[in-house]
């Protein structure tokens, strides 16, 4: 604890390791099918705003804001899956950017929408300015329970029937087909697991950053999330947790590089995913690394010998 | 036990299956062969629900089936192999042949999440299902090795294996000789003739290797352009003229 701290890792350094861990999970989900998606940060959004909302103006406890905004998120992923999951690669990815927008703008106007239905004043999402005072009631212990809870479905997904199919959709959709998989169903069923996930994380930050507002969960939120998962690396599911670990904790740990602070992470992560284009977590690619510095290595006392 | 009707397949401009008609009765073996560009994948395509017919009707057992999804028609008993194939490469052989069975499964995401006696029976079932097709395609060896890695002929077999893991009553073999010598060609021709004999499967084979067709098949369609132009015994078909001048004796120049 002590070490953590004197590096940088301070208890909210951790508590936002773990968040983005979750984050990363929830965009392990849909890559694992081989769906380009980047709703993940849409859903963290409902998932904030409704758990916000039945905590603080419903006054309920926040394991009910959690299920709450889990469950808002999980309900709203089919009828958006369904249409957009018939897209594939970077056309799945621009539609579903296009709902994190939609997103976005509805919950900016949601009070004045509200209103005009229903001819009284409205005052739940707040517009621009978002919903500040909100109690701080996520602990660590949460936020380590849910993710050690998520890791072990993570697992026994692998070992089940169901995440098989992921992995042929991913693969091969049309050979996965005439094995008798319903490439409809799975596709679906992951994007809302991963809306539930990443709706969870919305829920659990909030009640840590006490304020949110519907800028927080814009194209940049989406476009971290899915580093996390790229930078991991997502040959398993290990890698967008220790994605979202190191990419929350490296500028914290870089912090005595003052003003150079953003080049140097910048630079790291340039060279992880130049060296490492698996991710951090792929063994296969630290062997290959490996090899090919030794080589180096051999090559340059063998031209030295020659001269 | 598989009927097609006036089967018709248009791209836009191009029919390329134009009026087919065919039956392929329950316990025998159909050839289908014909020129590049006849029409023989899409057709396979079109009876394993990857494509659908523009017009035309195809029945399975009397069920039509040509407006299903294809992992409906994976369930009702039909399983194909592809001209190119298509394993699951970066999943080991075993895991293959596991995902083959998945139509025959029916554990859910929860009875894997808590171990029920359900799940740990069917994991169990499958599992011992898979050993048994590695074996009897030889592939025990290889079994943890990545599909993707495999030898070709591995490969060639780990396929016809991973379509009878889908336990189907009929198979749908898209040129499975693509690529063997003559021994290795022989031997699949044995393999089917079990399969047919020892296991009542049903056999549509796309081929164009010719003694394999007469090794094989009691009956042989002609496709050339999308249409039937023959259709017959392998000794009939090898007379007749029309064949030998679309297909036959473009093949032996
Ligand atoms: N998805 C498709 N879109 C357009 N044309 C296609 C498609 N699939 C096949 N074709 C065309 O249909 C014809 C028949 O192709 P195919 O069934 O692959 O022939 P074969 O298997 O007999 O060699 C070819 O001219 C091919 O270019
Ligand atoms: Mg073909």
């Amino acid at each position: 604890m002590e070490f953590l701290r004197s590096i940088g890792i301070t208890e909210i350094v951790m508590q936002f390791m773990l968040i983005n861990a979750i984050l990363g999970l929830s965009m392990y989900l849909v890559l694992y099918t081989g769906m380009f998606s980047l709703a993940n940060a849409g859903f963290m959004s409902i998932g904030a705003y409704t758990g916000v909302i039945l905590t603080q103006n419903f006054d309920q406890p926040l394991w009910v804001g959690l299920l709450g905004g889990m469950a808002v998120a999980g309900v709203l992923a089919v009828p958006i899956g369904l249409p957009v999951l018939r897209l594939k690669d970077i056309y799945l990815a621009i539609a579903t950017i296009g709902f994190g927008e939609v997103v976005r703008i509805l919950i900016l106007n949601f009070d004045t929408l509200a209103g005009s239905l229903t001819g009284e004043s409205v005052r739940l999402t707040r517009g621009a300015l978002g919903i500040t005072g909100i109690p701080k009631i996520t602990e660590t212990w949460h936020l380590a329970a849910f993710l050690v809870v998520t890791g072990f479905i993570m697992i026994r997904l692998h070992r089940s029937r169901f995440g098989r199919a992921m992995a042929a959709v991913r693969q091969d959709e049309p050979a996965a087909a005439n094995m008798g998989i319903n490439v409809v169903y799975t596709k679906n069923m992951v994007f809302i697991m991963s809306a539930v996930l990443a709706a969870a994380a919305g829920v659990l930050k909030a009640h840590l950053t006490r304020t949110i507002s519907p800028g927080d969960y814009g194209f940049d939120q989406a476009v971290s999330i899915l580093a996390f998962a790229v930078l991991g690396g997502t040959s398993t599911w290990v890698g967008p947790l220790v994605g979202g670990f190191v990419l929350t904790a490296l500028p914290e740990v870089l912090r005595d590089f003052k003003q150079y602070r953003g080049i140097v992470n910048g630079s790291i992560l340039l060279l992880v995913i130049v060296y490492l284009p698996g991710g951090l977590v792929n063994p296969a690619g630290w062997s290959q690394l490996w090899t090919r510095l030794r080589g180096k290595k051999q090559g340059d006392t063998l031209t030295a010998e020659v001269s | 036990m598989l009927e097609l009707r006036s089967v018709s397949r248009l791209f836009g401009g191009l029919q390329a299956l134009n009026q087919v008609n065919m039956l392929v009765p329950a316990g025998k073996v159909v050839g289908l062969i014909g020129p590049n560009g006849a029409g023989k994948t899409t057709l396979i395509n079109n009876i394993s629900g990857l494509d659908h017919p523009t017009s035309g009707e195809i029945l399975f057992n009397g069920t039509p089936i040509h407006m299903r999804p294809p992992h409906h028609i994976a369930q009702l008993g039909i399983a194909r192999t592809y001209q190119n194939i298509r394993l699951f490469g970066e999943m080991t052989a075993l895991e293959n042949l596991l995902i083959s069975q998945h139509g025959r499964g029916s554990a859910s995401i929860l009875d894997a999440l808590v171990f029920t006696p359900r799940y740990l029976r069917e994991e169990r079932r499958l599992r011992d299902t898979a050993s048994d097709l590695l074996e009897r395609f030889h592939l025990t060896q290889v079994a943890k090795l990545r599909a993707g890695n495999l030898p070709y002929g591995d490969q060639r077999r780990l396929e016809m294996a991973r379509a009878l893991g889908t336990q189907p009553k009929l198979l749908l073999l898209d040129e499975p000789t693509a690529g063997m010598n003559p021994v290795e060609t022989e031997a699949l021709g044995e393999q089917i003739l079990r399969l047919v004999r020892e296991d009542g499967l049903t056999v549509l084979v796309i081929e164009h290797d010719m003694s394999l067709i007469h090794q094989v098949c009691d009956e042989i369609y002609v496709l050339n352009f999308g249409q039937i132009i023959a259709q017959g015994t392998p000794d009939e078909i090898k007379r007749n003229p029309q064949v030998i001048e679309a297909y036959l004796g473009q093949d032996e120049e």
